[in-house]
């Protein structure tokens, strides 16, 4: 592990939105890194910043407003934050692919499925007739789409929802990227159809060693997932863990807390135990530990002083004052 | 894994029922009817030398102002003649080709202008947008009749004269309207999912936009087709349009006014082939809001 290079290696990102309030720190200092063919999961509640994570890293951060200030981006060792936009358009689609949460919209209903998949490839490899064609009929393959010959005339309208997320999963992999971010892909859909998606994910992962940045916020579908898992909480990372640890072992309080959240069928329990209290205004942050306010551990010095990265093991790390002590 | 076993059946039925479909909106009256009434005038513009009984400017003072064959005038001048003694029937299918041609350019240029304002400025917002809307907000607000007359003063009336006028202040309607529906699918997630596999600013509006807002400019456009000539008529009317003697359907209800009361048959009929285009173009242009609205059509 340690003589192999990290595929992206984020340092320090900070992605803030300036607002006619104040300034809106939604990323905050995050740094991880995501070694080839390894899937990352982050985790944590609505606003906690994995979405605006996932878009910095693809440059996308919502306009008007949204700017990073701060941090590295290292990709195969190429500072994404230094790239011209030209040059940063490359890279969408082509090495860096992105899966949004919702495939009812994310497709264009006026093109069919055909057309879409190979838009990336027309772009990135200027890819034309059969060739084109075949590299389309691939990537519907790769995403366990049955009939994908037929399949290509469709439009979108004609499919259902489970078959537009494999689609739009298609077009994530028809250049074949690097790395592939994974935006709550499974929301949108029932739980079975969920259950198909993801090991198609899983399986399109063996077959073309992709990196993965898997972002949710179902601790189960992250379990199964995920070598890896980051815990966000309030624009920072507060625990980076290999899955089993997290979930065995987790340090921090938010982390136990969302552990202790999570139903499970091997344990009897009343009632399901919850974190008290609202995650912080990201507008005015409490100086100090972010979660402090609703932490049950919290001692003078939380309130004070931030606390860093405490590693507890190799490839464990929490930022708590209780840990380092 | 394979769940499409039930699959070409499906396929077959939709393809053997889509003729019959593609026939069916001939029996819709209110497409039928303005496609024929709009088929009828372009061909009798296009045809005019073919068609026309008279020269349209060929005048007869032994002719003059007589009455349409149905309502005690002769045969020779189906639908009479006016005060200099040219055939207004002539006169109406050689003014087609103005009044037609007019309101086709202006709705090329106002459309394209319009629509190109309308996705740069939904696209961009921004200061762009607040400009562009401003001046947009300007060109609602000018009285456009007033425009023309100046410019139709300073340059002179003439047919570009007439074209430029009325192109003048009419985009404003298609960048409002292309604005709205740009600003919607500004934030789609379709379109987030072109700018993530790396498509330009330029490429999102033309192949990922536009093909969006089709729909409604194709509305607004067959809607516009009668004001158009409505403004044309207005402009000719008050002697800003197409200068005479060459025959347009605005001027010739113009020539008329003054012997309305003794021979209403000379702008009586350009004014009927006015208010048929108005319709026609109305009517086509509910018929494909109706069609075009995604809802409706999955029916």
């Amino acid at each position: 592990m340690s003589a192999a290079q990290p595929l992206l290696q984020v340092e320090d990102l900070r992605t803030h939105f300036f607002t006619r309030r104040g300034v809106v720190k939604a990323v905050d200092g995050v740094s991880f890194s995501v070694m080839p063919g390894e899937t990352l999961g982050i985790v944590g509640e609505s606003g906690s910043g994995k979405t605006m994570t996932s878009l910095s890293l693809l440059r996308l951060v919502p306009q008007p407003g949204g700017r990073i200030v701060g941090g590295k981006i290292l990709f195969d060792g190429v500072d994404l934050l230094q790239l011209s936009e030209a040059e940063m358009r490359e890279y969408r689609g082509s090495k860096i692919a992105m899966i949004l949460q919702d495939p009812m919209a994310s497709l264009n209903p006026v093109y069919t499925v055909g057309e879409q998949v190979a838009e990336p490839l027309r772009q990135h490899q200027h890819l034309s007739g059969k060739a084109l064609w075949d590299q389309v009929t691939e990537a519907l393959r790769l995403l366990r789409i049955p009939s994908p010959r037929e399949r290509l005339q469709n439009y979108p309208h004609q499919m259902s929802g489970g078959m537009r997320q494999r689609v739009v999963g298609g077009i994530a992999v028809s250049c074949l990227p690097k790395l592939i971010i994974a935006d709550e892909p499974t929301t949108a859909l029932d739980a079975t159809i969920q259950a198909q998606y993801l090991a198609h994910l899983k399986d399109l992962q063996r077959q073309t060693n992709v990196a993965m940045i898997f972002v949710s916020h179902d601790f189960g579908i992250v379990g199964r997932m995920c070598d890896r898992v980051a815990v966000m909480y309030a624009g920072r990372i507060v625990e980076t863990a290999s899955v089993r640890d997290l979930f065995n072992n987790p340090q921090h309080p938010y982390t136990i807390g969302l552990v202790n959240s999570v139903p499970r069928l091997d344990r009897k329990v009343e009632r399901l135990s919850s974190i008290e209290g609202q995650p912080p205004q990201l507008l005015n942050l409490p100086p100090g530990c972010r979660f402090a306010p609703r932490c049950y551990a919290v001692f003078d010095r939380c309130r004070v002083e931030e606390p860093p990265d405490f590693a507890t093991s190799d490839d464990h790390a929490a930022a708590c004052w209780r840990v380092a002590s | 894994m394979d769940v499409a076993l039930g699959r070409p059946e499906v396929l077959v039925d939709v393809a053997e029922r889509r003729p019959a479909r593609r026939w069916d909106i001939f029996l819709q009256l209110n497409f039928c009817i303005p496609v024929i009434v709009l088929t009828i005038m372009v061909l009798g513009a296009i045809f005019a030398p073919l068609i026309a009984p008279y020269d349209p400017l060929q005048t007869s003072l032994s002719a003059r102002l007589a009455p349409p064959a149905f309502a005690g005038g002769s045969e020779a001048h189906l639908l009479g003649t006016d005060k200099l003694g040219r055939d207004v029937l002539s006169r109406i299918i050689y003014g087609a080709r103005v009044s037609l041609s007019v309101s086709l350019l202006v709705i090329l240029i106002t459309g394209t202008i319009g629509t190109t304002l309308g996705i740069i400025s939904g696209y961009f917002g921004g200061w762009l947008d607040s400009l562009l809307m401003r001046v947009t907000d300007v060109s609602l607000a000018f009285p456009g009749i007033l425009i023309a007359l100046l410019l139709a003063v300073t340059l002179g009336p003439s047919f570009t004269t007439v074209v430029l006028a009325i192109s003048l202040l009419g985009w404003a309607a298609y960048a409002r309207l292309i604005r709205g529906e740009v600003l919607k699918l500004r934030n789609a997630d379709f379109v987030a999912q072109a700018r993530i596999i790396g498509c330009s600013p330029g490429r999102i509006m033309l192949t990922h936009i536009f093909p969006n807002v089709v729909n409604p400019l194709l509305i607004l456009a067959t809607l516009s087709v009668g004001l158009v000539i409505l403004i044309e008529s207005a402009l000719s009317y008050l002697g800003a349009g197409i200068p005479p003697p060459t025959p347009s359907w605005g001027s010739m209800v113009s020539d008329g006014r003054g012997l309305i009361d003794t021979a209403w048959w000379i702008s009586f009929f350009p004014g009927l082939a006015i208010g048929m285009v108005v319709l026609s173009g109305n009517f086509l242009g509910d018929w494909l809001r109706d069609r075009l609205d995604p809802r409706l059509r999955q029916i």
